[in-house]
């Protein structure tokens, strides 16, 4: 082992400063020390006596560093991966009782004598932070840069502004419905003109949007039927405008956020620039999306959470309860917003988690206090946003009470809720007679009607017959005709009622087939057997027999249109008609696929209800459908968006944004305008940002390697660096986290993706750039000797990087505000020099 | 001299009979009658078909896996004296004479046999006792699906053979380390470790899950040795870089060379070719290669060339036009500008060829010398058999109304002036100034007037079309996509003045003499990217199952049925075994989560020694069950029973170290103690009880009657063949 050659005298200086120490020190740490070979303990002591007070260490506040805090770290059993190790006791421990008035220190010792020989590896440990040093971070070493007590509010009123400005500058240009505005803006009317609608999302956000038009005197007339639009007097800048004031709060969100991580203003404020100056934030905060709101929670959630972190050393205090609570309604809004919400859930469940784990290790915490802490979580963080959850679709709900376009994708229970739709305070004749005409709906949740048109499967699919679907459209294709099974219905006799255990036959009414099933493979589910339309003119063969049986009825009984739950049972195979719920390819038009299953099991996909039901010699009755309860709806609503949002698959040879295209800022989206004459704004991240922040995951990785291999090493360090260490491995630790959750699990997605996807994990990615530079050029200030040039080099450095950010912005602008002109690839236009990617289309 | 004559020369042999009679009775249970039934079973149709382009040395790309697994069942086939001569068309089809069934069933027989020895070290190493390692191979050995599962050419039992292995293997590295690093054994572990990890990854993707599981368990172990502070820098710096050597350099470069042995062996082309570049098939003996050999390389102003699509999807073909023009009204009403149909045809066609031509000059011929074409330059492309130009204007495309669509050009005296200028932009050039090059250029080409992409959009056209495939030109072209891609396949230099003339020289094959060969690394790029991103289409089989019917096995597959008896083979696991392993997960995590609170809390149940032993036999065999299982759960490709056995093989592991860590810690009496033991015994039985109810449908014989095989149906979800009477 190598040793450090040192004069003697330094030895000698440093050894009563060490002894010293040590009576303040932990036990654990001494055989340590034995078996180092005295080396590096001492430098590190020298190095902190000298930070201090320049000569020796006296008894008076403990030099801040965590590794001076006596009681907090014994106590904590060592980390996990101690135990995945099988590691052997390590060999020659020496004795561990030289200072006898350690004993007296510490009157709890002998109760985890047991674990001590594990726990003399842990000083070193590099492992996640302790609860000590969570309630540490106010105190910071002496000379860190603490800003001025002025100097916080001034930055963060500069950075309010600078974040109104930059979005709301020209919000109103384009006038005319740029992108997604078409789907965000048209769901907005529909909530002021109260008709029901189907989206993918949950509805927080189009309500939102709804509500900042309907306050600012929208009246929901503008049909937003494609991009380009104009909107001419309609009013639309309330809209936008709700949509940019919440893109411009995010500024200050993350601004606080990384200031609350680091305790560091520079930090902040380089986030801040980077948003402020994001190209790509800008144009995505200036439109009517769901973007700018779904971030605007995320970022609520994280600094809320960050907020709630820093208050763990006084649990139970009103700003505790005030940051936890608000960090369950942030959650609520996120969820509500856009289903990835579910990232920053489970980034705070994770936090929370880690967090319960440290007070279940906290010894001096009670287990009735440690239920508690669980309790006040379970209330925040998860009943709070569940009722929140709810109570916006019950909102929702309430609202949207016109029937709409959304109608076909739910139960026909849940239609007769709605105002307008044919099954709202309808008549019908109530029971099932031959000769009638029908819609069935499949009860599986998002069933769709029983459906055929003159398609047929293709060549190498089952026979080539006439497809039967599921479809979730109301449609004229949608109608069957009850016959029985031998004779087509006499006109001339009265009616005759459809009973339980009948054998009958539907025909389609629009091709004049008969519903068929023989035993060839369906389509997708090659267990069940293909299911077709047969015959001409409604004369086919044995095979297009079905018995009707109503579930838990005897015999004779009659069949109530809405309120019977049917099966059809094939005669012949003796398989039940239903609707796997898989979704045929391009040849059967994406509809639903219906087979008959030889498995004779009760669900849902076996169950069909008759809706519509015409029967002129009948007469109409006006029926209550049974009313769905609330969690019904709720259910059910789920239930249709996951399947809609399962259903937005690539198509083949369409050209798909990846989402490792995203951090490279490889190609942006178009919002509005394609030629040379158009008014063009093209969502693209400012290059330079993007590629640096890109570097700087790198980078951190980079660092937080070596910080973490340096401290398992046991290199003992300054408090500064110490600092420094803490927030690179906690603060970036989590911001990297929510990172992480933000992007990788869209490598996992099937359905299409888009650009602006990455955003939300953009923020993540610039508030790590801010920690990790920060930190950085700290660091790097360190080496000049003076600490006024260590300060000017680091001041150089930081405004380096910020006039960088603004220079770029200069340069990138025109990309959110707007382009009238040549292409870039025209080398007259202003922006000839900037195309420096292949794939950028402005 | 002669000193060593005083010493009687001692051998002293330990061997342990644990090991030998387990490894005995392995190979009885699973090589027993290995050759019947002397018919196709299951996928035997699959990779037999690889076996025999493997005895032909035909190329093949199989987009299932990467080829260590094929080749090692080749292997056997080879060993046999396999011609290769058999039709793998069904399943249940006689074997013929010259097929060798045994030799080609050995090696997976074999590797099942091992995994039983295997799975008794792996429980000593892991510090159990030798009742539980004896317990754990007995519960191996004793398991119906997977000794179906090895008694056929399949390739489950040979990953599970690597994947056992390489844990084996790195438990003896790991014990070694404690006392002798850097010793000989050391060594040779550690380098089995990374050797058995790629053999696994080489057979089946799959075993990725468990080297990763692997790579974790090392790097935490590693992270230990790092706060070792009785080692120094440099010999820290050792440890890694064996580490890094061993379980990551040399994993890598043996999964490289199982292609390189792959593309050695197979030399010839085959009906695999078409969904490989051009180059790459000029690369194969036969096919492409006769074709193209001896063109010239540079495509030059005059050449005459055939354009291939990069794509290849729906189907390799070439850009086409023939005299048909494009209807002047669609079904839909839409109109066209009728001039002449340019399509995609997937057959060789004298229409396929078109001479590249300079704007700037008339002739059709090359020059003296040749003027190269490169990256940027304007030309214009000339249909062979019309001599109508490729043209495109801002007409929408027959199928896809977004584009523009192509045509060669009629003038019909209206106001539709011919836009026939195309940039040539070279996507794989290394330089602006790259010339366009035969077969390894794959070049775009853009037009001049609407910066429209020449594309194929994959769709094909109506009667009128002759179903051949849309070409359009994409205005909106995001990015680089390999529909827009074209290369030159075949390519000569055009030397007749006269039309006439020229259509006779069209018609002629072409010939040549030099040979263009791609490198070793690149044909490995496009092969693996070519398995890695091919899908089959996505279609269930009957016998697929979804991940959650595994665990509960409320699934079976049915591998080969008598055709006249009613013997038959199912994969259908030990009942027993199946639950017992999934109580003997859940106590271990109840267990688990309830010790980790309690020590949190400072309240320690067991001896620490205990529960490391506790916590290291949870990480590798819980660990690897839910590695080799969970990510399933993401899937999209069908799935079936067998994917699960790796996850099951690490469960059953799991099952006799719940069982002794309950008698050790949990039974505190003796009394308790030898009530636990007599359960043991009891529980055994009934799994022996399962096993030989079991066998007939596992070895397929004896057959059963109809009675006794409904009675074997012990669950509703099976599905045990019934001949009708």
């Amino acid at each position: 082992m190598a040793r450090p050659c040192r004069p003697r005298a330094e030895h000698l200086r440093a050894k009563p400063c060490f002894l010293q120490l040590q009576l303040s020190h932990s036990p654990r740490s001494l055989p340590l020390r034995r078996e180092r070979g005295d080396r590096v303990p001492w430098l590190q002591q020298r190095s902190s006596c000298s930070a201090t007070l320049g000569g020796c260490c006296s008894a008076g506040p403990a030099p801040a560093g965590p590794s001076l805090r006596p009681r907090a770290r014994p106590l904590q059993p060592p980390p996990l991966q101690d135990y995945i190790s099988m590691r052997a006791p390590r060999p020659g421990r020496p004795p561990r009782t030289p200072y006898p008035g350690l004993r007296r220190s510490r009157p709890g010792a002998g109760s985890t004598a047991l674990r001590m020989p594990a726990a003399g590896r842990g000083q070193a440990e590099a492992g996640p932070p302790r609860q000590g040093e969570l309630r540490e971070p106010r105190r910071l070493p002496p000379h860190s840069p603490a800003p001025p007590a002025a100097a916080q509010p001034a930055a963060l009123a500069l950075v309010i502004l600078l974040s109104f400005a930059s979005r709301f500058h020209r919000l109103a240009e384009p006038p005319h419905v740029c992108w997604d505005e078409t789907h965000f803006g048209k769901m907005g009317s529909y909530y002021i003109n109260r008709t029901f609608f189907f989206d993918v999302h949950p509805p927080l956000g189009k309500m939102l949007i709804g509500l900042a038009g309907y306050l600012s005197g929208y009246d929901g007339t503008f049909p937003f039927q494609k991009p380009g639009d104009r909107y001419e007097q309609h009013n639309y800048m309330g809209m936008r405008g709700f949509c940019a004031f919440l893109g411009s709060c995010l500024v200050p969100l993350v601004y606080l956020t990384v200031l609350e991580l680091s305790k560091s203003l520079p930090a902040a404020l380089l986030t801040a620039f980077i948003l402020i100056f994001d190209t790509g934030c800008i144009t995505l905060s200036q439109y009517i999306l769901l973007d700018p709101i779904l971030m605007f929670f995320v970022m609520g959630a994280v600094l809320s959470m960050v907020k709630c972190n820093s208050c763990a050393d006084r649990p139970f205090s009103a700003s505790w309860w005030f940051w936890m609570s608000l960090t369950g309604v942030n959650l609520a809004g996120a969820m509500g917003v856009k289903f990835v919400g579910l990232f920053v859930v489970l980034l705070v469940g994770l936090n929370t988690m880690h967090d319960l784990w440290d007070l279940l290790g906290n010894l001096s915490l009670s287990l009735v206090m440690f239920g508690k802490h669980l309790l006040a979580r379970v209330l925040c963080l998860i009943l709070l946003p569940l009722a929140l959850y709810t109570a916006m679709f019950a909102v929702h709900f309430t609202v949207l009470n016109k029937s709409g376009p959304g109608d076909g994708f739910f139960s026909s229970a849940f239609q007769s809720q709605l105002i307008g739709n044919n099954l709202h305070n309808m008549s019908v004749p109530e029971h099932l007679a031959y000769g009638s005409m029908v819609t069935m709906k499949n009860l599986r949740m998002a069933g769709g009607y029983l459906h055929s048109h003159w398609h047929l499967y293709p060549e190498g699919i089952g026979a080539r017959q006439q497809q039967v679907t599921a479809y979730l459209h109301k449609d004229l294709n949608n109608l069957w005709i009850v016959k029985k099974h031998h004779s087509d219905t006499d006109p001339s006799i009265p009616v005759e009622f459809v009973r339980h255990g009948d054998i009958i036959r539907l025909e389609h009414k629009e091709t004049s087939r008969n519903l068929h099933s023989h035993q060839h493979e369906a389509p997708l589910t090659r267990k069940h057997f293909q299911v077709t339309a047969y015959g001409i003119n409604g004369t086919g063969d044995s095979n297009d027999f079905w018995r009707i049986e109503v579930v838990g009825r005897k015999a004779e009984k009659l069949i109530r249109v809405l309120r019977s739950q049917v099966r059809l049972i094939h005669v012949a195979t003796g398989c039940i008609l239903g609707s796997s719920g898989k979704i045929l390819p391009k040849w059967g038009w994406e509809q639903l696929e219906v087979t008959c299953t030889p498995y004779l099991k009760e669900t849902p996909n076996s169950l069909w209800n008759f809706e519509d039901h015409i029967n002129p010699k009948l007469p109409n009755i006006s029926l209550d459908v049974l009313k769905p309860s609330f969690a019904e709806i709720l259910l059910e609503s789920h239930m249709v968006m996951i399947q809609g949002n399962t259903a937005l698959k690539p198509k083949d040879n369409e050209v798909t944004s990846k989402p490792w295209h995203w951090p490279i800022n490889y190609q942006g989206l178009r919002f509005s305008g394609v030629n040379e004459t158009d008014y063009r704004v093209y969502l693209l991240g400012n290059p330079v940002i993007w590629w640096l922040n890109l570097v700087t995951i790198g980078l951190y990785l980079l660092i937080t390697v070596s910080t973490a291999v340096a401290l398992k090493r046991g290199v003992q360090l300054t408090s500064e660096h110490k600092e420094l260490s803490r927030v690179v491995l906690r603060g970036g630790g989590q911001i990297m986290l929510g990172w992480l959750l933000h992007y990788l699990p869209f490598f996992m997605m099937g359905r299409v993706l888009y650009f602006h996807h990455y955003f939300p994990a953009m923020l993540f990615s610039s508030m790590l750039t801010g920690i990790t530079w920060d930190t950085l050029l700290k660091f790097l200030a360190g080496f000049w000797s003076p600490s006024t040039t260590a300060k000017k080099v680091y001041g150089a450095g930081f405004l380096a990087l910020v006039l960088l950010i603004i220079y770029s912005f200069y340069l990138f602008h025109p990309l959110s505000y707007g382009i009238v002109g040549p292409m870039a690839s025209d080398p007259s236009s202003p922006m000839a020099g900037l195309r420096w990617m292949d794939s950028w289309e402005f | 001299m002669l000193g060593f004559l005083k010493e009687p020369v001692i051998l002293t042999v330990e061997i342990n009979m644990n090991v030998m009679v387990l490894t005995l009775m392995g190979l009885i249970s699973r090589l027993w009658r290995l050759s019947y039934p002397r018919a196709v079973v299951f996928d035997e149709v699959y990779y037999g078909q690889f076996v025999s382009l493997y005895m032909k040395r035909i190329f093949f790309v199989d987009d299932s896996g990467p080829p260590f697994g094929h080749m090692l069942l080749a292997l056997g086939g080879y060993l046999g004296g396999f011609d290769g001569n058999f039709l793998w068309n069904r399943i249940g089809a006689e074997y013929s004479m010259n097929v060798p069934v045994w030799s080609l069933r050995l090696l997976p027989a074999l590797a099942g046999a091992l995994c039983v020895p295997l799975a008794y070290q792996i429980l000593v190493e892991l510090q159990f006792s030798h009742c539980a390692a004896l317990g754990a191979a007995l519960l191996i050995l004793l398991e119906n699906s997977l000794i179906t599962q090895s008694r056929f050419m399949l390739l489950e039992s040979i990953l599970i053979f690597f994947i056992l292995l390489a844990v084996l293997a790195y438990l003896k590295f790991y014990n070694l380390q404690k006392h002798s690093s850097f010793s000989g054994s050391w060594w040779f572990w550690l380098l089995l470790t990374g050797v058995a990890c790629s053999c696994a990854v080489g057979v089946k993707y799959m075993g990725l899950f468990t080297y990763i599981l692997l790579l974790t368990i090392a790097g935490l172990h590693f992270w230990h040795v790092i706060g070792d502070q009785n080692l120094s820098n440099v010999s820290l710096m050792c440890h890694f870089l064996a580490r890094t050597l061993a379980l990551i350099v040399i994993p890598v470069a043996m999964y490289v060379s199982f292609f390189y042995v792959h593309l050695t062996l197979l030399y010839r082309s085959g009906p695999h070719d078409q969904i490989m570049t051009s180059a790459f098939q000029a690369s194969l003996e036969g096919g492409l290669a006769r074709i193209t050999q001896g063109q010239p390389l540079e495509v030059a102003y005059g050449s005459q060339i055939t354009l291939r699509n990069v794509l290849g999807k729906p189907m390799q073909c070439w850009l086409h036009s023939h005299t048909n023009t494009y209807p002047i009204r669609y079904e839909n009403g839409r109109g066209s500008s009728h001039q002449q149909q340019v399509t995609c045809y997937p057959f060789k066609d004298v229409n396929n060829w078109w001479i590249v031509k300079d704007p700037g000059m008339q002739q059709l011929v090359v020059s003296n010398p040749p003027r190269p074409v490169r990256h940027g330059h304007i030309v214009q492309l000339v249909h062979g058999i019309t001599t109508r130009y490729l043209n495109t204007h801002d007409v929408a495309a027959p199928l896809s109304p977004h584009s523009q669509e192509v045509s060669c050009y009629i003038d019909y005296n209206i106001s539709m002036p011919a836009q026939n200028l195309w940039r040539v932009e070279i996507v794989n050039r290394e330089s602006d100034t790259d010339v366009w090059k035969t077969i390894l250029s794959e070049v775009r080409f853009v037009h001049v007037n609407t910066s429209a992409v020449l594309k194929l959009s994959g769709a094909s056209l109506p009667e009128w079309g002759y179903r051949q495939l849309e070409v359009v030109g994409e205005k909106l072209s995001k990015g680089y996509h390999q529909s827009m891609v074209w290369n030159v396949e075949e390519h000569r230099y055009g030397k007749s003045l006269e039309q006439k003339e020229r259509e006779v020289e069209l018609h002629s094959p072409t010939q040549m003499d030099i040979s263009k060969n791609l490198s070793f690394m690149a044909k490995f790029t496009e092969l693996q990217w070519k398995i890695l991103t091919l899908k089959n289409e996505e279609t269930e089989h009957k016998y697929s199952s979804s991940a959650l019917d595994w665990i509960t096995m409320d699934t079976n597959i049915a591998y080969w049925l008598h055709p006249t008896s009613s013997a038959q083979i199912h994969l259908l696991g030990n009942v027993v075994t199946w639950t017992s392993a999934n109580v003997a997960a859940l106590v271990y995590v109840c267990l688990s989560l309830w010790y980790l609170v309690r020590r949190r809390r400072k309240i320690y149940d067991i001896p620490e020694d205990a529960w490391q032993l506790w916590v290291s036999a949870g990480g590798i065999c819980v660990g690897g069950w839910a590695v080799n299982y969970l990510p399933f759960f993401g899937m999209e490709k069908t799935l079936f029973l067998y994917h699960y056995l790796p996850a099951l093989t690490f469960q059953i592991l799991l099952i006799p170290i719940v069982l002794q860590h309950i008698s050790d810690h949990l039974c505190r009496s003796v009394l308790l103690k030898s009530m636990f033991t007599a359960l043991i015994v009891a529980w055994f039985s009934s799994v022996y009880f399962v096993y030989s109810t079991f066998s007939p449908v596992t070895y397929g014989e004896p057959s059963l009657s109809v009675t006794e095989l409904k009675d074997l149906r012990w669950k509703d979800s099976w599905n045990i063949l019934i001949r009708k009477q």
